[in-house]
């Protein structure tokens, strides 16, 4: 054959069995498209989290120090010629900075807020990325914290100051290291803190290479030695920031490697599977092209190549998917990393299709070869008679089951094509596999989420007059380590002791006055007292959050990874990273250093407690002598009896605390940002990953249909009906698919097992059993029977054409 | 004697703005009757018996088959009419390979619900009839020409159907095996059943049928009884 005729009779071989065999040519499209997009989400987001704090940081040209100047100790050109300090590579500022506690228009007050006074996002050092809106243009404009909800303080809307006057919300934008929450024109700012001087200015260094935390500790003093004694008021390391947003992704880590794994060898298999099985059935047609004169290699570089079209299309809308479905996801984690630009990098999308590419060119390659080297009549002759005698056996077993005859047919049919059907079980086991580590992660995540604060159980919060709770007026600005050094005296991770329930001073609210007005209000189920405070411990450096409960000591507890929660005073209860970082054990006793007297707390129990970074004391607070002195505790939180309404309970104690001096609000409903994200996304990669198997399943049963219409059309002109045609078609696919659930399952379980406890590792706890062993029966049962609804929803297509098929046509197929 | 099969004006056309494959023809088959339907390739004999099975319907006319309207059927109701009424055996037997002689045999009775054991004796008495239950645990692979069609022949009779339509039964058979499935539908038609036969073979028609006719283009040229021409 010429090289002509031949390179024009291949084309056609190819543009016609493509064009031919219709659903397959789907089939192996949209198998392709889904496994392309789940590897490029896969793949992406583990990219993402691989070091996703270096990478924004570099992009941003993130400060590596954030130093806040006393304004009334140094001048603007003072602070301006630290930039020249030897080992500043580059620095931005000083812009002017105040602080507001603005009340929106919709949403109410708004968490306190550093203002930073910029004319542009963009210089030097720090580039910030507005992620909506645009940079304020006049003094009367701000630019919010990007990760503040969407539906509070939109664009356009109006914040209302305290002291008076608004501010128009412009947009939000995002510091890498958080040097910041919001941003205003330098005018806008120093016409703010000019009735509250002295305020700070804000100098942004970057220094050469990497610097380490002893090495910035020498920058900073370079830099407080350059401005008058005392000016420097605080500095902030990129360090915090990168701590808190290395264990963000280091949580996500395992999580997405075992997605990604799921997705990734899912797809091999599928992929292989699909082609692998339509250059299989196209036996018969090869023997036919051998028979008119093509040789062994242009049958191989034909059927290669008819794999191949559908694929590359399949490919190319499946690297689109992925990124359109990456895109938002990445924005999620994003904002989990607290991170900016995570985008799919465009490697992986490359690699994706490559990969792709390669595993259908060699899925296909090897039955072409084959097919290429059968002589032309035994390819015919296989082509027309499939029938290899393969799984008699199980047509003898099955016909003795106690089962309708056209159900025992059916589930004898996988063995007779042991290949496919392993590999159409592989696919049911990995989507199996799949549902069951999401669900259970998601069971897990929810379990944790309902354990990570008390508090959250409590429907309403009375605010004692107290300081504030932690996360309001002490809340460092976004995206701030739990353990960051504000002032001159202080390095990382240490902060000023102050006793419980100090604060500013004595409280003015009567406890007791208020502990019995709650529990004297109608609705009231219990309640319990918070006194919070930042303490010394002996032996321990750095500052340790302190949390003293009063009343109802029970209702307040955390969950318990070991040992018990407080029953009285003298105890103390710590997160598993307190005892991880100071050595202690369950049954030691620390001594806490309260207003110069020593407190000694035994520790009863280890609790699931991740605030704060797990450096917290939880004691009673009859273990200090005298507390009730101080007043009234923090916060006071109540639960309410089945059926009370929160709205009229809150109008009602109101009425009887306002008197007294003190509030109640509906408590904040705190979901973790990180439970949402993960939630999300195991629901997604669920759903890719049980409709790559779906598709699986469907391919092999197109082929199977396909193989076997002749066999069909016989059953049905003997009396087979088309109720019994789709029973035997999906009882063909029920026993793989029971066996890949079955196997999937364990398989499932074992991989949560394995990865949860990793997630709490990076996060830095231990989990509850409670956690861990979230399959109980009402979750195994159906997941078990997961396999079976993968494997029948794949093969309902093929059934119904299968029992539409017409009998007179199916008995004229050869 | 009633009429097992009436066909009124039945046509069939494919899709095309060709001749109609079949008809329009009308044609009544007595109970009891061996029909033989003969003619060229491409005459609409197998259409003809592909509307009488209800395996195909037709674009005009009636078919009615026992008493039952098949052209009305829907696709559930055909199995079931299929199964009760019908029995067929095809030129290439179409026995499934996967299953042993005994369990082709048993099949179209278990599909239509008779129980595992009377299904199981029925077959075994069908097998012993036609001379090969020695082969009922074989598969039909392992079977000659003639043996397959004789299993084939068991299968459409194990429901005891009203009608035994048979397309080509000797025609991939060689001579002998022929002669032997000749014999055989002689012998089936002796007891009683009604037989409609598509065939080239016009000895098998000549020793079979009661009645011969033969199409031509889709209709029927003639309609003759044996010893008599209609």
């Amino acid at each position: 054959m010429s090289a002509r005729f031949a390179g024009s009779v291949l084309g056609r071989v190819v543009r016609s069995g493509v064009g031919r065999r219709r659903v397959q040519t789907l089939v192996v499209a949209l198998a392709t498209l889904m496994a392309v997009a789940s590897a490029v989400v896969a793949g992406s987001l583990v990219v993402a989290s691989s070091a996703p704090f270096d990478h924004a940081f570099a992009r941003a040209h993130g400060a590596h120090l954030t130093a806040q100047i006393d304004a009334g100790k140094a001048t603007a050109a003072q602070a301006a010629a630290t930039a020249h300090l030897p080992g500043v590579a580059a620095s931005a500022g000083p812009f002017p900075v105040t602080v507001l506690s603005p009340t929106a228009q919709r949403g109410g007050p708004l968490p306190e807020l550093t203002v930073a006074g910029r004319s542009s996002p963009g210089g030097p050092v720090d580039r910030l990325e507005v992620t909506a809106g645009r940079w304020p243009s006049a003094g009367n404009e701000i630019m919010l914290p990007a990760d503040l909800p969407p539906d509070v303080a939109e664009t356009g809307s109006a914040l209302t100051l305290p002291g008076g006057g608004t501010l128009t919300v412009v947009g939000r934008a995002r510091s890498v290291t958080g040097s910041a929450d919001a941003w205003m024109t330098p005018a806008g700012v120093a016409a703010l803190r000019s009735a509250k001087a002295p305020g700070t200015d804000q100098m942004l260094y970057r220094f050469s290479g990497s610097p380490t935390k002893s090495r910035l500790a020498a920058d900073r003093a370079k830099v407080a030695a350059a401005l008058p004694k005392g000016a420097l008021a605080g500095t902030r390391s990129y360090l915090d920031a990168k701590y808190v947003a290395d264990r963000e992704a280091a949580t996500f880590v395992p999580f997405l490697m075992a997605f990604g794994a799921l997705g990734l060898g899912m797809s091999v298999i599928v992929v292989a599977g699909v082609v692998g099985g339509m250059v299989g059935a196209n036996l018969r047609r090869i023997g036919i092209l051998k028979a008119i004169g093509c040789t062994p290699a242009e049958v191989v570089r034909a059927y290669v190549a008819q794999a191949l079209v559908p694929a590359a299309a399949g490919t190319a809308l499946g690297v689109v998917l992925g990124n359109l479905i990456a895109y938002p996801l990445l924005g999620d984690v994003q904002q989990v990393y607290g991170t900016t630009g995570l985008s799919v990098a465009w490697w992986v999308d490359a690699a994706v299709a490559a990969g792709a590419l390669l595993v259908v060119a060699v899925a296909a390659l090897v039955p072409a070869l084959r097919a290429g080297r059968l002589r032309t009549v035994e390819a015919i002759a296989v082509g027309r008679a499939p029938g290899t005698g393969r799984g008699r056996w199980a047509q003898r077993f099955a016909g003795r089951l106690p089962l309708p005859r056209a159900v025992t047919l059916g589930l004898a049919t996988p063995f007779a094509r042991p290949v496919r059907s392993a590999s159409m079980l592989a696919a049911v086991l990995f989507g199996t596999a799949a549902a069951t580590f999401a669900i259970g992660l998601a069971a897990s995540l929810n379990t944790i989420g309902a354990a990570r604060d008390p508090a959250a159980n409590a429907a309403v919060s009375v605010m004692g007059g107290g300081p504030a709770p932690q996360g309001q007026e002490q809340a460092p600005p976004q995206g701030q380590g739990p353990a960051q050094g504000q002032g001159p005296a202080q390095g990382p991770g240490q902060a000023p002791a102050q006793g419980p329930g100090q604060g500013p001073g004595p409280s003015p609210v009567d406890g007791a006055k208020v502990e019995a007005a709650i529990a004297a209000q109608p609705g009231t189920a219990s309640y319990y007292g918070v006194r919070r405070a930042r303490v010394t411990v002996t032996g321990v450096v750095g500052g340790v959050d302190l949390q003293l409960y009063q009343h109802d000591l029970r209702a307040g507890a955390y969950e318990i990874i070991a040992g018990h929660w407080i029953t009285g005073p003298g105890q103390a209860v710590v997160p598993t990273h307190f005892l991880d970082a100071t050595g202690h054990r369950i049954g030691d006793t620390i001594t806490v250093q309260d207003q110069g007297a020593a407190v000694r707390l035994r520790i009863v129990g280890e609790a699931f407690d991740l605030e704060n970074d797990g450096m917290h004391v939880h004691a009673a607070a009859t273990s200090f002598a005298g507390i009730e002195k101080r007043g009234a505790a923090d916060e006071y939180l109540v639960r309410l009896k089945p059926g009370v309404s929160t709205a009229s309970y809150l109008s009602g104690l109101n009425s009887a605390l306002k008197p007294l001096g003190a509030q109640a609000t509906a408590a904040a409903d705190d979901v973790s940002s990180t439970i949402v994200v993960l939630d999300s996304l195991a629901g997604l990669l669920t759903l890719m990953l049980v409709t790559v198997a779906g598709l699986g399943v469907l391919n092999a049963v197109v082929l199977d249909t396909r193989e076997r219409v002749h066999d069909l059309g016989v059953c049905k002109a003997i009396g087979m009906s088309p109720r019994q045609t789709v029973a035997m078609v999906l009882a063909s696919v029920a026993g793989l698919g029971a066996a890949g659930g079955l196997a999937g399952l364990p398989a499932g379980v074992a991989l949560h097992h394995l990865v949860l406890p990793l997630m709490g590792d990076a996060a830095g706890t231990r989990l509850t059993a409670h956690m861990v062993g979230v399959y109980r029966v009402p979750l195994v049962v159906p997941l078990a029977l997961g396999g079976i609804v993968i494997a029948v929803l794949g093969a309902l297509l093929p059934a119904g054409w299968a029992a539409k098929a017409r009998t007179a046509t199916a008995l004229r197929t050869e | 004697m009633g009429h097992v099969i009436e066909l009124d004006a039945a046509a069939k056309a494919y899709g095309g703005a060709g001749a109609p494959a079949l008809g329009p023809v009308s044609l009544d088959v007595a109970e009891g009757e061996a029909l033989a339907v003969v003619g060229p390739s491409g005459s609409g004999k197998s259409t003809l018996l592909n509307l009488v099975a209800g395996l195909d319907r037709p674009t005009a006319g009636t078919v009615t088959v026992d008493g039952r309207r098949v052209d009305r059927l829907g696709e559930a109701a055909l199995a079931r009419f299929r199964r009760e009424r019908i029995g067929f055996v095809f030129q290439f037997f179409n026995l499934l390979d996967d299953l042993t002689v005994a369990d082709n045999v048993r099949l179209p009775a278990q599909l239509a619900g008779t129980p595992r054991r009377k299904a199981a004796d029925r077959a075994a008495e069908l097998l012993e009839i036609l001379g090969v239950h020695r082969h009922a645990g074989a598969y039909p692979g392992r079977l000659s020409g003639g043996e397959r069609q004789r299993v084939a022949v068991a299968r459409a009779l194990v429901n005891r159907p009203a009608l035994l339509l048979a397309d080509e039964p000797t025609g991939a058979l060689d001579t002998a095996s022929g002669h032997e499935v000749r014999e055989l539908l002689a012998e089936v038609h002796r007891g009683g059943q009604t037989i409609v036969l598509v065939t080239h073979d016009m000895a098998l028609a000549r020793s079979l049928a009661t009645r011969t006719v033969t199409l031509v283009d889709g209709t029927i040229a003639a309609d003759e009884r044996a010893g008599a021409a209609r």
